[in-house]
């Protein structure tokens, strides 16, 4: 493999630290597609996924909460709810992704 | 003609209210007067001729049931209260062990029940002459979950189901309650039978009102009293800060953990946030205020109208509130020879309190809803490739616990991704969503105890 093969966004990733941007636009997505993918799971029609949307409101239930941060935690390897020193419950999705993001 | 009753009927202590005329409850879509519904009848021509009769409740409005129950108790010989999901399927077993003959239904009579006597509830109520009197102590009989096959029925007296209810409580404003459970089942019951017998009102939910909308109702009615399980609350803690400024907060039916008790108390400051202990078969044991989980160790051994033990780490209740036995003649024992109830609660004890660790058995707890974990393997095991499965809870900060599933096959899966696929869609075809499992994991082998049966934690 020559090394203009090679993407700029690969060279980024090598270059940067655990905690870059980079990495954290990675959780948002993987955040993002999980409600997404619970949501069709439990056959649950989802509101926009912006930072704003209200959690209550997005159309999801407890259940499909709790299953989406019981899949996070086998893929992330943490759950912020059970480790957090402060008790927090986060209102809008903004709020649930930066939780996240604090704990990695 | 007949005995005194332990207790007034529901509609004669609505009668004797002095505050009625302004007492209502509030539907998703409508209101009820409670004066309408004390001096008139939602159920037509058929209403008194189902005094003296076993009665099912099958009505799909948790707002129509209320008040059926209203017009039927002291009425009825038998209530029996189907909780929104029992399945059309359980309907003959039931009829033919709590010797149903009758039905009352509000949108199409059920399936099944053809040859009893139906009555529809229709909103509004009728003033009445005619309404049948209150002369017998109606048995009400609630669904608990079980094993598998056939839901267990618990018979309970009204006198039993109100005795945790504290007398109203002179020139208090009249409460406004509501709760995040469903009335049909033991923890809404309890709310409804408050704010009936403590001159208030209620705010009642169904299972169409999404939450958000119900938290909005609730705000805007200045609902005062409110309860629910730490599930339902940790829901309520993550919707923005409305102006919902209850002056009473209860949890139930669910480990109350600290971190749950705390977010309440910076949530609702100033109010104490309180959790309570019930079971639909031992009734309200006890409430902890002291705004800590688990309970005091004094709580054990103490006595009073709710007497409790721990017997190999499993709490026991022997109380007046229990309720009388399971219903139908092949029915389990509810209380042992000294009168006390097995909860299947473990408890352990830490620094002075008892902390609940889990439920005998592998039952799970999701959200204030009891799973058993035989009833979903028998789901899973039907499936061709499975040799045995294994249910179990996962700890969750969400719903307290979630369901999940090991899968031993018969040989190699050649697609595992599809395999599991099609197990979790058989259990979605036969189990409601709470009971189906989150994960599905094969394993080469299960361990078996002593007695060759499955080994099962403490969920």
């Amino acid at each position: 493999m020559t090394l203009s093969a090679a993407a700029p966004g690969d060279l980024a990733l090598l270059e940067q630290e655990p905690c870059a941007p980079g990495v954290k636009a990675d959780l948002k997505s993987a955040i993002l597609n999980k409600f997404r993918e619970v949501a069709s799971a439990q056959s649950k029609t989802i509101a926009p996924l912006t930072d704003d949307l209200v959690l209550l409101e997005s159309g999801l239930d407890s259940l499909c909460f709790a299953i989406i941060v019981a899949t996070l935690e086998d893929e992330l390897g943490y759950d912020p709810f059970t480790e957090a020193e402060d008790v927090f419950f986060p209102v809008t999705l903004g709020d649930f992704v930066r939780f996240y993001e604090r704990a990695a | 003609m007949s005995a005194p009753l332990k207790r007034l009927s529901l509609r004669e202590t609505l009668r004797r209210s002095p505050g009625l005329a302004e007492r209502r409850l509030f539907g998703a879509g409508t209101s009820v007067g409670l004066a309408d519904i004390a001096g008139g009848t939602t159920l037509g021509e058929a209403g008194p001729m189902l005094a003296g009769r076993s009665v099912l409740l099958r009505v799909d409005d948790p707002l129509a049931a209320a008040i059926a129950l209203i017009e039927l108790d002291g009425v009825a010989r038998r209530i029996v209260l189907c909780p929104p999901d029992l399945a059309d399927e359980s309907l003959p077993g039931v009829i033919e062990t709590a010797y149903v003959n009758a039905v009352v239904y509000d949108k199409a009579p059920p399936p099944y029940a053809a040859d009893l006597l139906g009555a529809r509830v229709t909103l509004p109520a009728k003033a009445s002459d005619e309404l049948p009197e209150a002369s017998r102590d109606t048995e009400w009989v609630m669904f608990t979950s079980g094993t598998s096959g056939p839901p267990k029925m618990v018979a309970h007296s009204l006198a039993a189901l109100t005795g945790a209810i504290k007398p109203p409580v002179a020139g208090e404003a009249p409460p406004l309650w509501a709760t995040f459970y469903d009335v049909r089942r033991y923890g809404g019951l309890q709310i409804l039978l408050r704010a009936l017998l403590g001159e208030g009102s209620m705010a009642i939910t169904s299972p169409a009102e999404p939450m958000a909308a119900f938290m909005t109702r609730m705000t805007q009615l200045g609902v005062t009293h409110l309860t629910g399980t730490p599930s339902h609350w940790r829901r309520v803690l993550m919707t923005p800060d409305v102006a919902l400024a209850p002056s009473y907060v209860r949890l139930s039916g669910e480990i109350a953990d600290q971190a749950v008790l705390d977010a309440l108390a910076a949530r609702f400051p100033g109010i104490p946030v309180g959790h309570a202990y019930a079971l639909t078969e031992a009734g309200v044991g006890f409430e902890v205020n002291d705004g800590l989980a688990g309970f005091p160790a004094d709580y054990i051994g103490r006595s009073g109208a709710v007497e409790m033990r721990v017997v190999d780490g499993a709490l026991q209740l022997r109380s007046s509130r229990a309720a009388d036995g399971y219903v139908g003649e092949t029915a389990a024992a509810l209380k042992d020879d000294d009168g006390f109830v097995d909860t299947g609660d473990m408890v352990e004890l830490r620094g002075g309190r008892y902390h609940f660790v889990g439920r005998r058995g592998g039952i799970i707890n999701v959200g204030g809803l009891k799973v058993h974990p035989e009833e979903i393997e028998a789901v899973i095991n039907r499936h061709p490739a499975v040799r045995m499965s294994l249910v179990k809870g996962r700890r969750n900060p969400i719903t307290g616990a979630i369901v999940v599933a090991e899968v031993v096959l018969h040989g190699c899966a050649n697609d595992e991704a599809a395999l599991r696929a099609e197990i979790l869609a058989d259990c979605r075809q036969s189990l409601p969503a709470f009971k189906v499992p989150t994960s599905v994991k094969f394993t080469p082998a299960l361990a078996l105890n002593a007695n060759g049966k499955l080994e099962r934690a403490i969920a």
